[in-house]
């Protein structure tokens, strides 16, 4: 890992700039599902809608040029924060899920064919599970899954079993959602070129976290979410190999995706704009674009740190609590993420109370159930941490945790 | 007003009509896919009066205490009247406002109920609207 631009983070100033925080005893810790935005990047949407908000691309006058060059300069900031060799492999998309159903329909249309075999991981979030799915029940392929130990790690040793020549994707997440699990990508990606398959890589919990550099992971394509980011909602992206973008065919048809339209044929524009048909989420774009500076000049190294500390911080902490079941690998072995159930309390009520303590967490299965099935749980809570989160958050999620117990086991003792 | 009130607590850790009946002339089971909770039904119907009701499962303090509340309200009454209880009951029954995911945690009880009533499986229920 990266850690070139380590320096501490002013926690903070970097609070003061989300009006959230004001209310200082609040304790956001679900940004696995979205983090909270910052001004600076509502500031940069609002300029668009309030000084130059217009159509992107043909606009022959001032402010819808003003517009394409903001649009297109957020797209350079996050081909420069993946190391992209060219901005042209960027796409931006609605989401993660819309990324890799991008990739499941365009590129598994065309390479993906009866008795292929798709490798994915049971980490897998539903959005990289459900669309493989489906193409596997178009085209008669297999789904293969990698399993993962009782740490929560992945098997890795299994690959070698599973793949094949018959192996022509494998889908992964770089981190899993639920138990924060940093998955080894550049060996699995590695073997999967080496056996002659293409790598999907879910980024979703990972570029919002820590350095990823895609030429130097060799992925063939990788998606993220702005909004896990400090960005927008409704503004994703998709990475891809430029000789594998330019062969494949567009996903969604209309306007902007088009060279030239005739009746009944029409020839299509160069990439990315052949998979951005329509207008696009403009003023998000802009965000995302705003909230890639941001991340930056905290520093992701910064990031990573101040989330490994909280999140040992978290563990030493939580294992105090009585009764109290952690999921998943140490923290070295993972992100800011740390899923766990209290004995005789349904992780809804854990949310539940916590909500009354000012303790925002998630309960649920996470659009994770394979994996929930595999740890033999209904539902697990889940605390999720980001570059705002403190210290004193997690006290208050322990604290908070204690006040659940005396609530609902009082009188079983 | 907070949702972790006596009441609830009372029925959630004592629930009313627990357990399962031997012989019941109407049995239902279900559960809410987004949390798991499970939960199934027991009637014993003398023509149309419910004259024994029992409920077992897993779940929430919402779900099973709104299941215990409901088992006591429909005891002695008619199907016909269990065929008109809406959202709004369980609702009133509760009797604090609730989010919308809790809302299907106070209504899987009902759902179930509903669906035991009608004979049919997967009653859509009120849930959603």
């Amino acid at each position: 890992m990266n850690t070139s631009d380590y320096r501490p983070l002013d926690v903070q100033a970097i609070r003061e700039d989300f009006p959230i925080f004001t209310d200082s005893s609040f304790a956001y810790l679900d940004s696995a599902a979205s983090t909270q935005t910052p001004r600076p990047v509502v500031e940069a949407m609002d300029a668009y809608y309030d000084t130059y908000r217009s159509n992107i691309h043909r606009g022959i006058y001032r402010i819808s040029e003003e517009a394409t060059d903001q649009y297109e300069k957020a797209r350079q900031k996050v081909a420069q924060l993946i190391n992209a060799q060219r901005t042209s492999q960027v796409v931006f998309t609605r989401n993660t899920t819309e990324s890799i159903n991008l990739v499941a329909y365009s590129w598994g249309s065309m390479n993906i064919h009866q008795g292929d075999e798709i490798i994915l991981t049971v980490l897998e979030h539903h959005s990289n599970l459900v669309p493989w799915q489906m193409l596997a029940q178009r085209t008669g392929a297999t789904l293969r899954f990698l399993e993962i130990t009782e740490q929560g790690l992945l098997d890795f040793t299994q690959l070698h079993d599973i793949l094949s020549e018959k192996t022509k994707l494998i889908a992964i997440t770089h981190v899993s959602n639920v138990l924060g699990t940093i998955n080894p990508i550049q060996s699995v990606i590695d073997a999967a070129h080496a056996a002659g398959a293409k790598v999907m890589v879910d980024a979703a919990q990972s570029v919002p976290h820590f350095h990823v550099d895609v030429q130097q992971l060799d992925c063939d394509f990788l998606a993220f979410s702005g909004h896990k980011m400090c960005g927008p909602t409704g503004v994703g992206v998709l990475y891809g190999k430029l000789e594998l973008l330019e062969e494949m065919p567009p996903f969604l048809g209309g306007g902007s995706m088009i060279r030239s339209v005739d009746r009944d044929i029409s020839t299509y524009a160069d990439v990315p704009a052949k998979f951005e048909a329509g207008t696009p989420s403009i003023a998000e774009a802009i965000g995302l674009g705003r909230a890639v500076d941001y991340i930056t000049q905290a520093g992701l190294a910064s990031i990573h740190v101040h989330e490994q500390e909280l999140l040992k911080h978290a563990h030493q902490q939580l294992q105090d609590i009585e009764g109290i079941t952690i999921y998943g690998p140490e923290p070295h072995q993972k992100a800011g993420v740390i899923s766990f159930n209290l004995d005789g309390i349904h992780p809804h009520d854990v949310a539940g109370i916590l909500d009354t303590y000012n303790v925002a967490i998630r309960a649920g299965h996470h659009c994770a159930q394979p994996l929930m099935k595999k740890f033999d749980v209904i539902a697990t809570a889940r605390a999720s941490f980001y570059l705002y989160n403190t210290i004193e958050d997690i006290d208050r999620l322990c604290d908070g945790l204690r006040y659940a117990q005396t609530i609902m086991i009082r009188r079983n003792k | 007003m907070n949702i972790y009130q006596e009441e609830l607590l009372d029925h959630y850790e004592n629930p009313s009509n627990y357990g399962t009946l031997p012989e019941p002339d109407i049995s239902h089971e279900e559960d809410n896919p987004l949390c798991g909770d499970k939960i199934r039904m027991d009637l014993l119907v003398d023509g149309d009066t419910i004259k024994e009701v029992r409920f077992c499962g897993h779940g929430c303090t919402i779900s099973l205490a709104a299941a215990s509340m409901l088992t006591e309200k429909i005891q002695g009454k008619s199907l016909e009247e269990v065929k008109q209880l809406t959202r709004d009951d369980i609702m009133d029954m509760i009797g604090i406002p609730l989010g919308p995911v809790r809302v299907k945690c106070a209504l899987l009880a009902l759902k179930v109920l509903k669906a035991g009533a009608y004979g049919i499986k997967g009653w859509p229920g009120e849930e959603d609207e």
